[in-house]
C-alpha cells in the first residue's frame, strides 16, 4: 500500500511535464489530461485514506522510501515520503479541491489560448504542494516548499501581458524568498543540532538540544511560515496575487498553498513545544494578522482583494492556534480544512461573478445579482454563512474551537487572545456582510468596460457551477462532521497531540458572545450597506479607511524601511567596494605591474648579461644545495 | 709510468681486447621510433643532395610526415606490447630505458612534431613573390642578408627544405633524451637535438638579422649550459665510477658492492655528488627554460621563425622534462632532502617570474615566452612532488601544453601585415571583429594557457597542483595559485585586446592558411577542449605510463 504514495505525486507531476514540453498539439486535450491526472491523485488518495481507516490508530502511519537523495557520509538527504492523518488530510484537501478546481478552470479558462500552459502549471503545483506535505525530512519538505512558491509565481504572472500581474509575481516571489531563507536557515540549524533532517529523529529528540537552540529554530520555521502564509510582516504579498487567474486565487492563494504555514508550525509541533517563547511569537503573530486582514478586508472594494483580506485574517486564526501548542494544533488544521472549502467556493463564486460581468472586480460596480446569478448567489451564500459562523454551519465550528482554546491559554494572555479572536469574529461578519450586499442585494450598478459593452450578467457553465456546489456542501457539512463527537481530535491526535483546554468561562458563554458579536458586525455593515445605496466611486472615508484601502500602508513602510534602507545599505557597500576593495586589488595590481617594469630590464639583450645569470644560479644552486646537507 | 710499461699497456690491450669485445646486444625493434625518426633525417640529407630543386618540398614533406607517422606507430606497437608497463626493461646495454614514461613522452613527441612539420610545411601566407610560393624560412640561409645575394636567391624562388631533416635530427634527439638510462647517452642527445635547433632558429625568412642574432645567443648559452653539463657528469662519474643512472643510485643508496679500486678515494665523497648533481639539474633546467636560467627563452622565441618557435616549445620542453624526471626518480630518489628545498625555490621564483614579466611584455611572441616560462615552473611543481602521482600528472600536463603551444604559434603565423607577422600586441587590437574566427580559436588557446575549466589547461594545472599538494607541497600550490591568476591577467589582458578594442585602421590582415596551418590549429583546438571536458581517459593513460624502470 505504501508504494501508493509515490504515486500520488506521480500523476500530477508527469502532467506537468506532459503538458509543459507537449506543445502545440496537446492543445485541444491538455486541459483533459490535467484534469484526469489531478482527479487520479485524488482516487489513490481516497484508496490510502480508506486503507489509513482499516488500521488501528498505531499502525496508520506509512513510510516509503524511494531512493537516496544525497548520500554523503554524514549528510544524508532521503527522497522518503510519510503518510499518516496530517499529511492524509493535506492530500485529501489538496487533490480534492485541487481536482475541482480544475474541473472549474475548464470552463473559466476556455478562451484563453495558452489554457494548456495553465494546466500544465496547476499539476505541477498539485505535485509540490503534495511533495511539501507527504516529505518525510525537512529537506525534501523544502523542495516542495520552493516548488510551490515557483508554481504560485508562474499562475500570479500567469497573464503576464499585463504589468501589474508581472510585477505582483515578481513581488510574491521576492517575499517569500525572505520567508525560505528563515526555512532554509532552520533546515540547516536542524542538521547542526540533530545531525539530520528526517521528522522521526529530529522532533523525537528535541528535548536534548538547549531551549535557546529550538527558539532559533522555531523563529526560522515561523519566519518562513509567515512568507508563505501571509502573516504579518510579510503579508504584502498576498493582496497583489490576486492578479492571477481566479481559480488559482481559489486553490493556491486561499485553498491550499497560503495553509503551508500552518502545515509547517503544526508539523514542527514538538521544537515549538520545545521552546515556549517562539510559541509567544507565534501567537501574536497570528493575533495582529488576525486583525490586520480583517481591516484590509473591510475596506477593498475590489472583491477579490476583499476575500484575500479575509484569507489572511483565516490564516491569523489558524497560526494563532497553532501557537496554543497541543491544546489548538488539532483546531488549526480543522479550520485549515473548512476554511479551505468555503473560501474557495467564495474565490469560485467571485470568479463567476467577474465572468458574467465582463472580468469587473469592483464591487461597486455590482449589485443585484441574486436574480441574475442563482446559483452563484446559492452558493456563495453558503460560503458566506460559514465563514461569518452561522450557527451549524462549517465555519461556526471551527472557528467557535478555536475562540474557546484563545481563552483557555489562561491568564492575562488567555483573556487578551480570547477578546482578539472575539474582535476578529465581529470584524469578519462586517466586511462579508458587505461583499454579500454590495454584490447580490441593492441597486444594479453597472458600468459599460473599456470597451463599452454593457455588462450582460448570467449564470456561468456547469462546469464552473458544479465545483461551487461541491464546495458549498463542504461548507455546509464538513465542519459538523468533524466536531461532533470529537472524530477530527480521535483522527489527528496520535500525529500532534492533544490537550483539553479549560476555558475560565464556560463554552456556552463563548459561543453565545460569538453569536452576540456575529449579529453586531453584520447588522452594522447592513446600516453602512444595506439600507443605504451604495456610491459607485468610493467616498473619501475616514483616516483608517484610507489606510486599509492602502493594505494599512504596509507598502509604504516596506519601501521607506526595507527599500530605502536597503539602497542606502548597498550603496554603503558600494562605496567601500570601490574604495577599500578596489583599492586593494588596484594596489596590487600596480605593484605586480611595477615590479614587472623593473624585472623587465634585467633582460637587457645581451648574451654576457643572460650568461651571468646562469652562472650565478648555478652557484646558488649548488651552495643552496650544500648548506641544506651542512644543517 | 714509463714509456715501456705504457706501450706494454697498449699492444696487450689491443691485442687481446679486440678479440674479447663482445658485439653490443641491441634491441633494433624496441628503438625503432628513434632509428625510424634518425634513418629518415639521413634520407633527407641525400633527397637535398640529389633531388631537384623543384621536387625536394614535397619529397621532405612527404618523407618527414611518413617518418614521424611510422615512429609514432612503433610507439604505440611497443605500447601495446606491454613494453609500458610488464615489460618495462633497459635496452641498449644499459643506455635506454623502454618503460611507461619512454613511451608516453616518445609519443606526445612525434605528435607534436607531426603538427608542427605541418606548419613548417606551409607557404600560402605570404603572397607568391616572383611565381614561387614562399615558407617561413629564408631562402638562402648562407646569404648574408640585405645583400644582393639573397635578392638572387629569392629571385629564384630558392627554399630551405634543410628544415625538414633538421627537424628530424632533433626529433631523433628528443626521443632519446627521456629515455636517457646514462648520463653520456643524455648528454649525446642533447646536442643532437640542440644543434639543429641553433640553426633552424636562425633561418628566418624576415628579420633576418634578429633570428641570426637569437641563433647566436641561444647557441652560446646553450654551449655554456653544456659545459655545466658535462661538468656536472663528470662529477658524479668521480663520484660513482660510472655513469649509468642505476649504478649512481645503487651508490647513492649506499648498496654498491664491489668498488673499482682506482676511484676508491673520490668514490662517495658527497661533495662530488651534490655539486655533480645540482650542475646537471642546471643544464636541464635550461633546457626547460626555468628561472634563474630563462633570459635565453625570450630572446629566441621572438627571433626564431615562428613555427620553429613553436616546435621548440613544445617538443624540446617534452624531451627536457622527461629527462629531468628520470633524474630526480631514477638517479637522485635517496637524495631527495637535499634536491628538495633548492627545487622549491627555483619553482617559485619561475612561476612568479615568468608571470610577473609577462604583464608588461607588449610582443606576442615574447609574452608567449615568459607564458611557457611560468608553465615550466607549473610543470615543474608536479615533478618534485616525488610521487607516483606527480610524474602521471606532469606526463598529462606536457601532452596538453604541448599542443596548445604549437597551436597558438600556428595562429601568430597568420596575423600578417607588409613586414611579415604582426607580432606588436597594439596590432592584434580589435582582430575579433575582423577575423571573430581566428580570435576566438586564440582566445581558446588562451583560457588554456590561463586554466580555465573546461580546457586542457584546467585539466593539466588541476593535476599538477593535486600531486604537489598531496605530495606535501601546499605553500607551493598556493604560490602557484597566485603565480595563475597573475598569469590570467595578461591572457585575458589579450583576449579583451582582441574583442573589445576598435581595430586600428593600419592593423594586420589575417592570412588565409592552407590546410596544412589549418589543421596544425584545428588538432590544436580540438586537443584543448577534448582534455578539457573529458581529461580521464588521458590521466589514466598517463598515470598506466608513470612507472620508472629501474
Amino acid at each position: 500500500m505504501e508504494n501508493l504514495i509515490a504515486l500520488l505525486i506521480a500523476a500530477p507531476l508527469l502532467g506537468a511535464a506532459v503538458l509543459l514540453c507537449g506543445g502545440r498539439r496537446l492543445d485541444r486535450v491538455g486541459h483533459w489530461l490535467g484534469t484526469l491526472l489531478a482527479a487520479a491523485s485524488f482516487v489513490i488518495g481516497v484508496v490510502l485514506f480508506s486503507d489509513m481507516l482499516g488500521r488501528s490508530g498505531d499502525g496508520r502511519t506509512l513510510h516509503q522510501h524511494l531512493f537516496s537523495w544525497i548520500p554523503v557520509e554524514s549528510f544524508q538527504a532521503d527522497v522518503a515520503f510519510q503518510l499518516d492523518q496530517l499529511s492524509m488530510t493535506f492530500v485529501l484537501l489538496i487533490t480534492g479541491v485541487g481536482t475541482l478546481i480544475h474541473i472549474y478552470s475548464i470552463g473559466y479558462m476556455e478562451h484563453d489560448e495558452r489554457r494548456r500552459r495553465f494546466f500544465g502549471y496547476l499539476n505541477l503545483f498539485l505535485a509540490a504542494m503534495l511533495l511539501l506535505v507527504l516529505a518525510d525530512n525537512y529537506l525534501l519538505l523544502y523542495f516542495g516548499w520552493e516548488g510551490v512558491g515557483l508554481a504560485s509565481y508562474l499562475l500570479i504572472g500567469f497573464w503576464q501581458h499585463k504589468p501589474s500581474a508581472a510585477t505582483a509575481a515578481k513581488k510574491a516571489f521576492l517575499v517569500n524568498r525572505v520567508g525560505d531563507m528563515g526555512l532554509s536557515i532552520a533546515v540547516m540549524l536542524m542538521f547542526t543540532t540533530f545531525g539530520t533532517f528526517a521528522f522521526g529523529p529530529v522532533l523525537g529528540s528535541t528535548g536534548d538540544a538547549t531551549e535557546g537552540k529550538m527558539t532559533a529554530i522555531g523563529l526560522m520555521l515561523l519566519l518562513a511560515a509567515c512568507g508563505k502564509s501571509a502573516q504579518v510582516p510579510l503579508q504584502s504579498w498576498l493582496g497583489d496575487a490576486m492578479e492571477g487567474p481566479t481559480p488559482v486565487s481559489a486553490l493556491i492563494h486561499a485553498a491550499t498553498m497560503v495553509t503551508a504555514g500552518v502545515y509547517l508550525i503544526t508539523r514542527s509541533g514538538a521544537i515549538f513545544n520545545a521552546a515556549p517563547d517562539a510559541q509567544l511569537v507565534v501567537v501574536v503573530v497570528g493575533a495582529v494578522t488576525l486583525l490586520f486582514g480583517a481591516v484590509v478586508g473591510c475596506a477593498k472594494d475590489d472583491i477579490k482583494k476583499a476575500l484575500a483580506g479575509s484569507t489572511m485574517s483565516q490564516i491569523g486564526y489558524m497560526i494563532l492556534a497553532a501557537g496554543l501548542g497541543p491544546i489548538g494544533y488539532v483546531f488549526a488544521i480543522m479550520h485549515l480544512v473548512t476554511h479551505g472549502f468555503f473560501k474557495a467556493g467564495l474565490f469560485l463564486g467571485a470568479g463567476s461573478v467577474m465572468h458574467g460581468m465582463n472580468d469587473e472586480v469592483d464591487m461597486r460596480k455590482y449589485g443585484g445579482l441574486r436574480k441574475h446569478m442563482p446559483v452563484t448567489f446559492v452558493t456563495f451564500g453558503l460560503g458566506y454563512l460559514a465563514i461569518i459562523g452561522f450557527p451549524g454551519l462549517s465555519g461556526f465550528f471551527s472557528k467557535d474551537l478555536i475562540i474557546e482554546a484563545a481563552f483557555a491559554k489562561g491568564g492575562t494572555q488567555g483573556w487578551i487572545l480570547g477578546s482578539v479572536t472575539l474582535l476578529g469574529a465581529a470584524i469578519t461578519a462586517f466586511y462579508m456582510t458587505r461583499v454579500m450586499l454590495m454584490t447580490f442585494f441593492g441597486e444594479k450598478r453597472w458600468q459599460p468596460d473599456e470597451h463599452g459593452h454593457q455588462p450582460h450578467p448570467h449564470e456561468s457553465p456547469k462546469s464552473m457551477t458544479i465545483p461551487m456546489i461541491i464546495l458549498a456542501f463542504g461548507s455546509v457539512f464538513a465542519g459538523g462532521f468533524f466536531a461532533i463527537g470529537e472524530r477530527f481530535v480521535h483522527w489527528l491526535e496520535p500525529v500532534t497531540g492533544y490537550h483539553h483546554g479549560e476555558a475560565p468561562i464556560s463554552a456556552a458563554t463563548v459561543t453565545g458572545a460569538t453569536m452576540v458579536v456575529l449579529v453586531l458586525g453584520a447588522a452594522l455593515a447592513w446600516l453602512m450597506y444595506g439600507r443605504r445605496p451604495v456610491p459607485v466611486t468610493a467616498p473619501r472615508g475616514s483616516l483608517l479607511t484610507r489606510a486599509a484601502r492602502r493594505d494599512l500602508l504596509q507598502d509604504d513602510f516596506n519601501h521607506v524601511v526595507l527599500v530605502r534602507g536597503g539602497e542606502h545599505l548597498t550603496r554603503s557597500l558600494v562605496y567601500v567596494d570601490h574604495t577599500l576593495v578596489d583599492g586593494v586589488v588596484n594596489g596590487t595590481a600596480a605593484s605586480f605591474g611595477g615590479l614587472s617594469g623593473r624585472l623587465r630590464k634585467l633582460q637587457n639583450g645581451y648574451a654576457r648579461t643572460y650568461a651571468v645569470s646562469m652562472f650565478g644560479g648555478t652557484a646558488v644552486l649548488i651552495a643552496a644545495t650544500l648548506l641544506m646537507r651542512a644543517v | 709510468m714509463s714509456a715501456t710499461a705504457v706501450h706494454s699497456l697498449w699492444t696487450t690491450t689491443a691485442a687481446g681486447g679486440i678479440d674479447k669485445i663482445p658485439a653490443p646486444n641491441i634491441e633494433y625493434a624496441q628503438l625503432a621510433p628513434t632509428l625510424i625518426v634518425a634513418g629518415a633525417a639521413v634520407l633527407g640529407i641525400l633527397i637535398e643532395a640529389f633531388l631537384p630543386r623543384k621536387a625536394r618540398y614535397h619529397a621532405q614533406l612527404f618523407l618527414s610526415v611518413v617518418a614521424l607517422a611510422a615512429a609514432f606507430a612503433a610507439v604505440v606497437a611497443l605500447a601495446a606490447g606491454g613494453y609500458g608497463t610488464s615489460k618495462k626493461h633497459i635496452a641498449a646495454m644499459g643506455a635506454i630505458a623502454i618503460d611507461g614514461p619512454t613511451l608516453f613522452l616518445q609519443g606526445t613527441i612525434l605528435l607534436a612534431s607531426v603538427v608542427a612539420v605541418f606548419t613548417f610545411a606551409e607557404r600560402r601566407l605570404d603572397p607568391e613573390s616572383h611565381g614561387n610560393r614562399i615558407d617561413s624560412f629564408a631562402a638562402q640561409a648562407a646569404a648574408v642578408p640585405g645583400s644582393e645575394g639573397e635578392k638572387d636567391a629569392v629571385r629564384a624562388g630558392f627554399t630551405t627544405t634543410e628544415v625538414f631533416p633538421l627537424a628530424l635530427f632533433a626529433v631523433a634527439g628528443m626521443l632519446v633524451f627521456p629515455a636517457a638510462n646514462d648520463l653520456l647517452t643524455l648528454f649525446i642527445a642533447l646536442e643532437v637535438f640542440s644543434l639543429p635547433l641553433y640553426l633552424l632558429c636562425a633561418l628566418a625568412r624576415r628579420k633576418r638579422l634578429m633570428s641570426q642574432e637569437a641563433a647566436v645567443k641561444y647557441f652560446l648559452l646553450g654551449a655554456f649550459s653544456s659545459a655545466f653539463l658535462l661538468f656536472g657528469i663528470a662529477l658524479l662519474y668521480g663520484y660513482a665510477g660510472s655513469v649509468s643512472y642505476a649504478r649512481i643510485a645503487e651508490v647513492v643508496d649506499g648498496t654498491v658492492q664491489n668498488v673499482s679500486p682506482t676511484l676508491a678515494d673520490t668514490m662517495g665523497n658527497d661533495a662530488l655528488l651534490l655539486i655533480g648533481g645540482a650542475l646537471i639539474l642546471m643544464g636541464l633546467l635550461f633546457k626547460v627554460g626555468a628561472v634563474p636560467f630563462h633570459m635565453w627563452t625570450p630572446d629566441v622565441y621572438q627571433g626564431a621563425p615562428t613555427p620553429v618557435t613553436g616546435f621548440m616549445a613544445a617538443a624540446t620542453k617534452v624531451a627536457a622534462f622527461g629527462a629531468l624526471l628520470r633524474l630526480l626518480y631514477v638517479v637522485l630518489p635517496g637524495l631527495r632532502w637535499d634536491w628538495r628545498p633548492v627545487m622549491w625555490a627555483v619553482v617559485i621564483v619561475t612561476m612568479l617570474g615568468g608571470a610577473i614579466v609577462a604583464i608588461t611584455q607588449t610582443d606576442i611572441k615574447r609574452l608567449l615566452a615568459y607564458s611557457s616560462i611560468a608553465h615550466a615552473g607549473f610543470i615543474l611543481a608536479g615533478v618534485i612532488a616525488a610521487t607516483p602521482e606527480g610524474i602521471s600528472s606532469v606526463l598529462f600536463y606536457l601532452g596538453a601544453y604541448s599542443f596548445v603551444t604549437i597551436g597558438a604559434f600556428a595562429v601568430v603565423t597568420l596575423v600578417r601585415d607588409a613586414g611579415g607577422e604582426a607580432t606588436h600586441l597594439s596590432k592584434w587590437a580589435g582582430l575579433g571583429r575582423r577575423s571573430p574566427l581566428v580570435a576566438a580559436v586564440f582566445a581558446v588557446f588562451l583560457l588554456a594557457f590561463a586554466g580555465i575549466p573546461l580546457t586542457s589547461g584546467f585539466s593539466g594545472k588541476f593535476a599538477v597542483f593535486k600531486a604537489a599538494a598531496d605530495g606535501g607541497a601546499g605553500a607551493l600550490v598556493v604560490v602557484g595559485v597566485i603565480a595563475s591568476a597573475i598569469a590570467a591577467f595578461f591572457y585575458i589582458r589579450v583576449i579583451v585586446l582582441m574583442f573589445f578594442s576598435e581595430p586600428r585602421p593600419e592593423g594586420p590582415t589575417v592570412a588565409v592558411p592552407s590546410a596544412l596551418t589549418t589543421m596544425a590549429i584545428g588538432i590544436g583546438v580540438v586537443v584543448t577542449l577534448v582534455l578539457g571536458v573529458a581529461p580521464q581517459y588521458f590521466l589514466d593513460l598517463a598515470s598506466q605510463a608513470g612507472g620508472f624502470v629501474r
